[in-house]
């Protein structure tokens, strides 16, 4: 009786344990595929476009609004120990450190987890991925590789830009709706802004730029057959991504942070 | 010549190949006919690499193909998907002349263009094809495309899986003749997975049936309709009845 519980909870255990070690693994082959050649040049640029340009309006408008939000809720919240001046200060540092690298890594996981693994899955169900080994091609320096780099150097650049829309959004907020003087608005972020701030949410983003990639070609490369086997790989992708994003956000903020 | 002595592979339970030998000679066109679910595809893959067997060796020119430069013993060979499988993001041009621009001795993008409007044209294809995608061609222009690859940097060995599978009567003719036409153009060895006894007849020198794992029955193609090997007999004829079970 006891040892069926066991067997139970120790089943699903063992498999988490099988799928992270597989992931591991996985990300060390990328590593080490990244480092010997031949690059893919070609492939790095297009994904470079497809993973950075065409994510900045979703990540844009995410960031606008959630600036928006917080400048309301810190002026709301603020306002019951009469602390409604901070809220230039907090919308950056909180844009920086934490809501632009996160919501940023989310919406770039929704948008490119999925279509990475939805495109590696589909090459993979139609002997794409075959072809490419009788052709002499390696299919992680083709497709893996370019990716995962593509995406890391380019999540960094996003986080960047939606911090500044996202302390933009705080900002028209502030001057109106909470009543705010825009220069004072502007020198109270800058003021308080640090550099570690900043540079902080760029190595989280260039982080989960990484994982969103890598776990979009890991769920690609390892999709089942047919249609059924892709939208599994499509949404195991997002959903693994998501997850990690969050669980690499705390141990990253635990590091820069905690002292 | 292809050499497959004693080759096993089983996925999970499922006992594919069962101590298969087999020899393919040089600049030949090898047929491998068999049910469906028999294990012809994992053949195939097994040789290129692809999959790797459980047990046995498998030899090109007498050189174990396990062994020795990867890329090397792949340049050595061209393969026609049974999808075509061709780079849904590339041109068809691009598709054609994949190979040529990497590799140890790449061309530059002009040279490769011109080898591959060759190709396309070789397959029956016109110039002005090579710059669309493969999602703008038909099933039929996408196989020869597929062919157009497989050819275009002169292999020693062409693979042909399901070469007129999705096509109707006439076009599995154009590329029956094709494939033929090719193989004894480039003088090449050649092995193809069908279950199309009128591909069989027409590109067929030798036939292997595959049945349970093992091969059944090999020879000449001329000899395979007098064989009286009852599996191949109700395979050939396409017989409800006999040895073969036709629910499985």
């Amino acid at each position: 009786m006891i040892g069926a519980v066991l067997a139970r909870i120790g089943r699903p255990v063992l498999a988490v344990l099988a799928g992270f070690g597989r992931v591991v693994l996985f990300a060390l082959d990328t590593l080490r595929h990244l480092l010997t050649p031949p690059f893919y040049w070609r492939e790095f640029w297009a994904s470079l476009l497809q993973i950075g340009w065409f994510s900045l309006p979703v990540v844009g408008l995410t960031a606008f609004f959630t600036g928006g939000a917080l400048a309301l809720q810190i002026y709301s919240g603020g306002s019951r120990f009469s602390a409604e001046a901070v809220v230039p200060q907090i919308v950056a540092i909180g844009m920086a450190r934490e809501l632009g690298p996160v919501l940023g890594g989310l919406m770039v996981a929704a948008r490119v987890a999925s279509s990475i693994a939805a495109e590696i899955g589909t090459m993979k169900v139609t002997e794409q991925i075959d072809a490419l080994v009788t052709l002499s091609t390696h299919p992680m320096k083709y497709l893996t590789v370019p990716r995962v780099l593509a995406a890391t150097l380019a999540v960094p650049v996003l986080v960047a830009v939606g911090d500044s829309i996202g302390i933009s959004g705080g900002w028209l907020v502030g001057i109106t709706k909470l009543g705010f003087n825009s220069a004072t608005y502007l020198k109270n972020t800058t003021d308080f802004l640090e550099f570690w701030d900043v540079g902080s949410g760029l190595v989280k983003g260039a982080v989960f730029g990484f994982i969103v990639a890598l776990m979009g070609c890991y769920a690609g490369m390892n999709s089942g057959r047919g249609a059924q086997g892709v939208g599994a790989a499509t949404k195991s992708a997002v959903v693994a991504a998501s997850v990690l994003i969050l669980a690499a956000n705390y141990v990253l903020t635990g590091l820069f942070f905690s002292s | 010549m292809i050499t497959l002595t004693d080759v096993h592979k089983a996925f999970g339970n499922n006992h594919v190949l069962r101590g298969l030998d087999l020899v393919i000679p040089k600049g030949e066109s090898m047929v491998i006919i068999g049910g469906s679910g028999t294990g012809k595809s994992v053949l195939l893959k097994c040789i290129l690499g692809l999959v790797h067997p459980d047990q046995g060796t498998i030899t090109l020119e007498g050189q174990d193909v396990t062994r020795g430069d990867r890329d090397a013993f792949l340049a050595r060979f061209g393969m026609l998907f049974q999808g075509g499988a061709l780079f849904d993001s590339l041109r068809v041009w691009e598709n054609v002349g994949f190979r040529l621009v990497r590799g140890s001795k790449p061309m530059n993008k002009d040279q490769a263009r011109e080898v591959a409007i060759e190709k396309l044209r070789r397959v029956g294809l016109k110039p002005n094809v090579a710059d669309l995608y493969p999602a703008e061609l038909s099933g039929g222009m996408q196989k020869r495309v597929g062919l157009a690859r497989a050819i275009a940097a002169e292999p020693e060995v062409i693979f042909f899986d399901e070469p007129t599978t999705g096509l109707d009567p006439i076009m599995s003719g154009v590329i029956n003749t094709l494939i033929r036409e090719i193989v004894l153009e480039m003088g090449v060895t050649a092995m193809t997975i069908t279950h199309d006894m009128t591909s069989v007849r027409a590109i067929a020198d030798r036939v292997a049936m595959l049945h349970d794992g093992l091969i059944r029955w090999t020879g000449p193609v001329a000899d395979m309709d007098a064989a009286p090997d009852p599996y191949l007999q109700q395979f050939i004829h396409g017989r409800a009845e006999g040895p073969i079970e036709s629910v499985r």
